[in-house]
């Protein structure tokens, strides 16, 4: 039973999947951690160059955490204002969704991933280079509940109140992962009490797949309690959720990094996306929307 | 082979609604070689591409992974739990629309043309639903504040992130392949016969239990069994209505989809067991009602 057996088996488990292409790795190998060292200004010199001179046109397709979907419509409509000759087409999913189909040869663009890992495992899959990924805003945790609150919780403390129902995001999602160290590091802090990780994990009744799905069970009235990134809680709307900040030192910062993937078939649009995502107007409307813009010199 | 005999659910009966002609019932004539056709090279040849393409994914599933790797990972935590709930949340879901459904397979036939043509529709309605639109119809009709989901939080009973939303997501998108089967099975039970038995003084209940009931065993065992199927592989409307927890709501479609993302492993493991099952279900099924039958 050969390789050829075998790599056609995997062809057509991809196939049908639905994803193109195909990748030879076997099961579980992008499951990396770690950052993946890539120097940003290095990037951002690159991507600066190679973005400048010369008319752009046709169209990129980016790869986008859900996290950022109003950020990044928005901003794909102050690029095109500039560049109407480019159309900018965006995939919202879960990083770790986009991960997976980038690893197998989905046709992306450019890749915005909401954490690290996710970029690192697509950066091992060999579809982006090592030294491609930039990091280009900050995002913050808070806990949500509905508008009326029915759980009232006012606190971080409540939210270990009994029979409180509490919806969290999967390990494998960003924010489930960073949602994981805030309880950790609320624990091992003692302020809320060594049991609280425990405890907010017993309230827990369901783990979602991206943190769309965490707001929306939330905003429904589903859930008493979610956990979610600052920005989604200011794209809700005024009035549907009610915010409860979590403080800096028991919160995390999520870096957000964006990649041209290496075999863009429109790598000057590609790279004039990210440009201008890292340009002042870009930042501005990232920071419009909750991000914490990333400092100038880092 | 007859492999596809049993499942007569292509389409709704028409004219067999109990209007006096004689249903087909029971005349399935004694086991006769299949007729001879023209031209059988030509038509295997034309039918060898839509079944390679249905059978080698599944052979890829098989090939991708080693025994040894099923069997690593048929321990963990993630898969036990999801292969547990998966089978005791279908099997509530089965024993319910066989309950359930009865009463609404007998009842189809036995209306008016107009009337029985608009609930033929309204049970077809989940099936060709995408379950994700039945997921978010099942949240804002039953969920806390949902149509329903109001008066039921009142009473102190929520049932979203609970195992009782799997069974009702289930229940809501398989349920019609029950009664469909089911009715079918009904429309084509001879009224002759069942009349000559209410002659002889029978009771409705009798002619029930003792004519129709056993005539009619070949298709509510099919709908059953196409009801649990259709049940096992749920995912859209349940990651919706009913969350996903490990032990709770998430049932093995679920966990294949979070674990494609996660742990490829425990998806791949899962999905073998999941073909492996329904092919073992399906099979012995069959194998059964086919002795039954002779």
């Amino acid at each position: 039973m050969s390789n050829v057996l075998k790599s056609a088996a995997a062809l057509f488990l991809i196939f049908s999947l639905g994803l193109a292409a195909c990748s030879n790795s076997p099961a579980g190998s992008v499951r990396q951690g770690g950052a993946s060292g890539a120097s940003g200004s290095k990037a951002m010199q690159a991507v600066a160059h190679s973005g400048q001179g010369g008319e752009i046109s046709g169209e990129i397709l980016v790869f986008t955490a859900a996290s950022l979907t109003a950020a990044f419509q928005a901003a794909g409509m102050v690029f095109q204002t500039n560049h109407p000759e480019v159309s900018v087409l965006f995939n919202f999913a879960g990083s770790q969704t986009l991960s997976r189909q980038i690893a197998q040869g989905a046709p992306a663009d450019v890749f915005a991933s909401a954490d690290r890992k996710q970029m690192t495992a697509a950066v091992s899959s060999g579809r982006i280079a090592a030294d491609a990924p930039v990091t280009f805003a900050h995002n913050r945790l808070v806990v949500i509940t509905p508008a009326s609150n029915p759980g009232h919780v006012s606190d971080l403390s409540d939210l270990t109140q009994p029979g409180l129902k509490i919806v969290i995001a999967a390990d494998a999602v960003p924010v489930g992962r960073y949602t994981r160290i805030f309880l950790e590091k609320a624990s091992s802090m003692n302020e809320l009490g060594p049991e609280y990780k425990n405890q907010v994990l017993a309230n827990t009744v369901s783990l979602e797949e991206n943190v769309k799905a965490v707001q929306s069970k939330v905003v429904l009235g589903e859930a008493d309690a979610g956990i979610v990134y600052r920005t989604d809680a200011a794209a809700a709307g005024d009035g549907a959720v009610q915010v409860i900040e979590i403080p800096d030192r028991l919160n995390i910062e999520a870096d957000y990094p964006m990649a041209v993937v290496a075999d863009s078939a429109n790598p000057p649009a590609a790279a004039a996306w990210v440009d201008f995502v890292l340009s002042p107007a870009g930042q501005k409307v990232l920071a419009s929307y909750g991000f914490i813009p990333v400092s100038k010199d880092q | 082979m007859d492999l596809y005999r049993f499942p007569k659910t292509s389409s709704w009966p028409v004219g067999e609604s109990g209007n006096g002609e004689p249903g087909a019932g029971r005349r399935a004539a004694p086991r006769r070689p299949p007729p001879r056709y023209q031209g059988a090279g030509t038509w295997k040849a034309a039918a060898f591409p839509l079944l390679f393409f249905l059978i080698i994914p599944v052979v890829g599933l098989f090939l991708y992974t080693s025994p040894a790797d099923v069997i690593a990972h048929a321990g963990s935590p993630t898969v036990r739990k999801a292969v547990g709930l998966s089978i005791w949340t279908t099997g509530v879901t089965t024993v319910l629309a066989v309950a359930a459904g009865m009463p609404v397979a007998y009842l189809i036939p036995r209306l008016r043309r107009r009337l029985r043509r608009v609930l033929e529709t309204v049970i077809d309605l989940p099936v060709v639903l995408p379950p994700a639109v039945a997921g978010v119809a099942l949240l804002i009709t039953f969920g806390r504040r949902g149509l329903l989901g109001t008066y039921l939080n009142a009473a102190g009973i929520t049932i979203s992130f609970t195992p009782a939303a799997v069974v009702m997501a289930q229940l809501f998108v398989a349920s019609p392949f029950f009664v469909k089967a089911a009715s079918i099975g009904f429309g084509s039970v001879s009224r002759e016969l069942k009349e000559a038995a209410a002659l002889d003084g029978a009771s409705g209940m009798r002619i029930f239990r003792h004519i129709t009931l056993p005539l009619t065993a070949g298709a509510l065992t099919s709908g059953a069994i196409l009801t649990w199927a259709r049940a096992l592989g749920e995912f859209g409307a349940t990651i919706i209505f009913a969350g996903n927890f490990p032990g709770r709501t998430q049932t093995m479609p679920l966990a294949i989809y979070l674990g494609f993302e996660m742990d490829l492993g425990v998806a791949l493991t899962l999905s073998i067991i999941l073909v492996a099952t329904s092919f073992l279900v399906m099979s012995i099924t069959r194998l059964l009602m086919s002795h039954a039958e002779v």
